[in-house]
């Protein structure tokens, strides 16, 4: 009897598990990469790096990160050595808490501190074209790994501000980024599908700049879109909606570098 | 110094049809678009890019300022002989970039 009642149970259980892992397993998918929205064409590029141009700033990066700069001539590989091992799972964890600003940073800015900081030379623009190039190169290490962002308990602050922002109406059109990413992902919007907002192949390479661009220079593009005055590069609160962006994103496949229409 | 890659088999029959593909970085600046300034950017654009298989032309393209950015340029041609294969991208303001593989026939 006691044995009847104990299967019984167990049976349960295992349905209850099914079950719950059969919802957690639909709630992972109904994510999906921008990557998913696109046409076969713009895939197949992506997919294929023959064809992807983003591997340019790959193989600009890979040869800055071997360049000596500065006084005391070092290059990143002077330190950090070979980055396929050394950057692997680096860009996954961005943007991170920094202790010298007290603030959330993202991967340009980290590369620019150490250019300041242990290179002894001047850093780069936000989006010029060396960073993005170096930040690609970076990112390019963690290709095919799931989205990490660091668990900081000095972020929480800002992952709530990025989080507000994100739901914050702007602009003459009065939208905000979950009226268009999160309620209306999947349909069109000028010819195009407005994907679901995850950042999971920054720096991407956008066939409509026909160049390689960041996750900052895309949120300024869609706030200029909604006729608000877009943050500055590099501005705190760009950081912030990037932090939680990659909080948002967290499992997903970063696929550096990726190729949007 | 532009970044290039390109794409081909190092090894081939005699005989057989290879492709090649091609990328390089180029702005292809098209000298009509206006610049940060307002005043019309000047035109720097890829303008001739040929191959050649042991000294001997086998594929060439004309490229005009409608050409999008970093052109990919794919194409085939007919394994004949062991050698290099010479890539070269020729245009405005004396720009000149050249590549070279080696293809092993047997």
């Amino acid at each position: 009897m006691i044995r009847r009642i104990y299967r019984y149970c167990q049976a349960i259980f295992t349905t209850a598990l099914c079950i719950y892992l059969g919802v957690a397993q639909a709630q992972s998918e109904s994510r999906r990469s921008g990557f998913d929205f696109m046409r076969s064409a713009t895939q197949a590029m992506q997919r294929d790096d023959s064809q992807n141009p983003g591997m340019l700033w790959v193989r600009q990066g890979e040869q800055l990160w071997n360049q000596s700069a500065g006084s005391q001539n070092k290059s990143c590989a002077s330190c950090h050595g070979t980055a396929n091992t050394s950057m692997k799972g680096i860009a996954i964890r961005y943007p991170v808490f920094d202790e010298r600003l007290k603030r959330p940073i993202n991967l340009a800015q980290k590369i620019n501190q150490c250019r300041e900081h242990y290179q002894h030379t001047t850093p780069w623009l936000l989006d010029s074209q060396s960073l993005l190039a170096l930040e690609t190169y970076i990112a390019f290490q963690a290709r095919g790994l799931p989205i990490a962002p660091t668990r900081d308990i000095r972020l929480q602050p800002h992952l709530d501000r990025g989080k507000e922002l994100y739901e914050q109406r702007l602009g003459q059109l009065n939208l905000s980024c979950a009226q268009c990413h999160d309620q209306n992902a999947g349909r069109q919007l000028g010819g195009n599908p407005i994907p679901q907002a995850h950042p999971t192949g920054y720096p991407i390479y956008r066939l409509e700049w026909q160049t390689v661009g960041s996750l900052q220079r895309r949120l300024r593009n869609c706030m200029t879109g909604v006729r608000a005055q877009p943050y500055a590069l590099g501005a705190q609160e760009l950081v912030e909606l990037e932090l939680y962006l990659a909080e948002r994103a967290r499992g997903m496949t970063l696929e550096t570098p990726a190729v949007r229409p | 110094m532009a970044v290039t890659f390109i794409k081909a088999p190092a090894n081939a029959r005699r005989g057989e049809i290879i492709e090649i593909r091609t990328t390089i970085g180029h702005d292809m600046e098209t000298g009509f678009r206006p610049g940060d300034d307002g005043r019309t950017l000047p035109r720097n654009i890829i303008k001739l890019f040929t191959c050649h298989y042991n000294d001997v032309l086998v594929f060439s393209a004309e490229l005009f300022p409608a050409v999008a950015a970093n052109p990919y340029i794919a194409f085939h041609t007919r394994a004949t002989e062991s050698g290099t294969l010479l890539f070269t991208w020729e245009g405005d303001n004396n720009f000149r970039h050249s590549e070279k593989i080696n293809l092993q026939v047997t």
